[in-house]
């Protein structure tokens, strides 16, 4: 049986990526993502886990080799962070274009410069666009449960599309929780071994990666795309037998305290544990405050997030983002957009902030929330606004 | 040990030559492209089974323009850096799918193709790597001594003087204006079983180097002169003459280093380099002076190659001094 253990997040997604039985990994360094592969190197290294461990000389050739591996029918996986993610960021494309289902963990890291190596979450906000399945765990079990479950979504026939599992650096990664671990028997019958519907066969050959002409690029695009917005449905059905199998429940989109809300606090990952807590606070003091949090952020399930914002007055989007130049933050821009042209729609009250690792405390989430009704008050007519920046 | 590894290996000859072509007809290349007819020739020898991963460039742009293929084989191309890095994805996969069963037990060759752009320049990172690491796959760079695929840019590998879009025959400099970056060199650094050169007039050479390649476990690095009518100025009729010129001149001299030791296709009466440098109008503003340069840098770089050969390969050395005697 699944047993309860105190464990650091990212040495419980080397748990879970052994459990998928992988066969190829490719690993390059970067805090805060190399425990996750230094474990699996030890895991590889002491026999533990059967898998081709190969330490490229780089996040580009990580990616490329995953490529390689995954063509020729490999269950594939590698890790990464921020300026590692940013130096991916050509073959990202090629991944989702090419259908090679690849799991890569992102421990979420800010983008240089300057340099900085803890949390916020520009570098995957630069891949928004990449056609990846993108998914934002809150603490440990989720990192871990949903590191298994996107072997089998990416897998998927009907997907055929890499998975980047988003984790916030230190604040998640590197802290110790307590995560219910599985049996590998427990595993096997959710997770069987990779079938690819086309690999790199002497027997069947094909070719791979041809040149595309204007003729047919759009509808190549369009292909990914139609896959992209049905892998929701997939990962619907996934998560659905997960939680009947092992009775953790997971959702696109989660709803915290929303009933009367007046007020809606948006957030992804891991500070969202941190905003229930300030919405506990404000609740307490007879405040009609919620949390609503995205754990599917691509494909954007529109459906879901419209449902459960649904009566709110004001909606309070916290980014951990920035679009120099733009609306704020990416979330803020996806929540807008999905809002346009609604006839009754709430007041978005927009806000970035926790960049570079900037602590976001209970505090910070209230102050937002107070903005957020105050502006929602009189109408404000702002883009958006940066939180905690030190005039002095 | 690479002695084991050939154990079984028969030189090709005219009347042996394998008919399967893994890389067909129908292809775009430009009329009297050496590039296509190097690949070919690789491809041929080699043989199946084979997966092959090519970098982006004229050969990938000129055999899959969707929905056509020229490969019969199964192929990859994923971008224009990282074949090797594929290639090194490719041959890890196939591997532990043998292991552990659930791919049929059969020697596949992974082969990769680059130009010299993707190889010498941007590439050479990732080649680096792959080869450091010790993949079993024959890399083969096919040198056509420019980005030709963009349209005729200079790289590491342009040789001196040479006219390209981005190293042009100016008032003030004389087209590239560097010397060709060693390639070989730098991959036998890397102590990798098998480094050769080749070029295509010596077609036989050429494939007996590709299929020894492909049969040493590990990395193996083909260098490959490749002419290129439309790039260098040179009639479409002309590709095996240059390919020919530039060996027999000992610009690009043919040899093979096996676990370190150098064996050299010997010509000890070279052509002057300047029947070579009249074929292509590349160099058509090239000035005596610089070709006088070049021919003494030539001569230089032969004669290191001997020593080299000397130093690492005493026995081919003492042989071909009894027959000569
Ligand atoms: C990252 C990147 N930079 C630039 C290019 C543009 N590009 C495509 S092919 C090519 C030239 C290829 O030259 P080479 O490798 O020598 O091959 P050739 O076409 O000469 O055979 C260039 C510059 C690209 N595709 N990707
Ligand atoms: S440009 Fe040169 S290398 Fe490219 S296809 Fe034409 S002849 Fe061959
Ligand atoms: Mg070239």
């Amino acid at each position: 049986m699944a047993k309860r253990v105190g464990m650091e997040v990212s040495i419980s997604i080397s748990e879970a990526v052994k459990l998928a039985n992988v066969d190829v990994i490719s690993a390059y360094p970067i805090t805060p993502q190399t425990h996750i592969v230094e474990h699996l190197s030890e895991f590889v290294s002491d026999g533990e886990l059967h898998s081709a461990f190969v330490p490229v000389e780089s996040e580009h050739s990580a990616m490329s080799a995953a490529l390689g591996a995954s063509a020729v029918g490999a269950r594939t996986f590698t890790a990464t962070s921020s300026q590692g993610l940013a130096l991916m960021h050509e073959i990202m494309y090629l991944a989702a274009s090419m259908r090679l289902p690849v799991v890569m963990s992102v421990v979420n890291r800010a983008l240089s410069s300057p340099i900085n190596i803890w949390n916020d979450l520009s570098d995957i906000m630069a891949e928004r666009d990449s056609g990846w399945i993108q998914v934002f765990a809150i603490n440990g079990q989720e990192a871990y449960d949903l590191t298994l479950q996107a072997f089998k979504i990416a897998e998927d026939p009907r997907v055929l599309l890499p998975v980047a599992v988003n984790l916030d650096g230190f604040i998640l990664s590197h802290v110790i929780e307590p995560i219910e671990l599985f049996e590998q028997k427990e595993v096997d019958p959710f997770l069987p071994p990779y079938q690819p519907v086309l690999r790199l066969d002497p027997e069947k050959p094909v070719s791979m990666g041809a040149f595309g002409s204007p003729e047919v690029f759009i509808e190549v695009k369009k292909q990914v795309e139609e896959a992209l917005i049905g892998s929701q449905k997939v990962v619907a059905e996934v998560w659905k037998d997960f939680g009947q199998r092992y009775g953790r429940v997971y959702k696109p989109v989660e709803s915290y305290q929303t009933k009367g809300a007046e007020t809606i606090l948006i957030t992804m990952g891991s500070i969202t544990e941190t905003a229930m807590m300030a919405i506990d606070a404000l609740r307490e003091k007879g405040r009609q405050v919620g949390l609503v949090h995205i754990r599917l952020w691509r494909p954007f399930p529109f459906k879901e997030f419209l449902q459960a914002i649904k009566g709110a007055k004001t909606v309070a989007v916290l980014d951990r983002a920035l679009s120099p130049g733009g609306v704020g933050g990416p979330v803020g821009l996806e929540v807008k957009s999905a809002l346009f042209g609604k006839e009754e729609r709430p007041y978005v009250a927009e806000f970035v902030a926790g960049l570079g690792g900037r602590d976001l405390t209970v505090e910070t989430f209230i102050e937002v929330l107070d903005k957020a009704e105050k502006y929602s008050q009189k109408q404000k007519d702002f883009q958006y606004e940066l939180i905690g920046v030190r005039e002095k | 040990m690479i002695a084991d590894d050939l154990k079984d290996f028969k030189k090709f000859t005219p009347k042996t030559l394998p008919r399967e072509e893994p890389f067909v007809s129908g292809h775009r290349a430009c009329q009297g492209c050496g590039e296509v007819l190097a690949l070919r020739q690789v491809a041929k020898a080699i043989g199946t089974p084979m997966i092959a991963v090519s970098a982006t460039g004229c050969m990938e742009i000129i055999s899959s323009p969707f929905p056509q293929t020229a490969w019969a084989v199964p192929w990859i191309h994923v971008a224009f850096e990282n074949a090797a890095a594929v290639a090194s994805g490719v041959e890890s996969g196939l591997k532990i799918l043998v292991d552990k069963g659930r791919i049929p037990r059969k020697e596949i060759k992974v082969v990769a193709f680059a130009g010299d752009g993707g190889t010498a320049d941007i590439g050479l990172q990732a080649l680096s790597g792959a080869m450091e690491r010790g993949h079993n796959f024959v890399y083969v760079c096919l040198d056509n001594e420019a980005y030709m695929n963009t349209g005729i840019q200079r790289s590491s590998s342009t040789p001196y003087g040479a006219m390209t879009t981005t190293s042009p025959a100016g008032k003030v400099t004389p087209g590239q204006t560097t010397w060709k970056k060693n390639l070989p060199a730098i991959m036998a650094a890397h102590n990798i079983p098998y480094v050769a050169t080749a070029s295509p007039a010596y077609y036989l050479d050429l494939m007996n180097k590709a299929k020894k390649a492909s049969l040493i476990k590990g990395p193996a690095y083909l260098h490959i002169y490749s002419s290129c009518p439309t790039g260098w100025r040179h009639g479409a009729d002309l590709a095996i003459t240059v390919s020919r010129l530039v060996v027999e001149t000992n610009i690009f001299p043919l040899y093979e280093i096996e676990e370190g030791r150098y064996t050299v296709r010997k010509n000890n009466q070279p052509k002057p380099v300047v029947d070579y440098f009249k074929t292509q109008r590349r160099f058509a503003h090239m000035t005596p002076d610089m070709l006088q340069t070049i021919q003494e840098r030539v001569d230089r770089d032969y004669q290191r190659l001997l020593q080299m050969e000397g130093l690492t390969n005493p026995a081919v050395v003492k042989e071909e001094r009894k027959v000569a005697e």
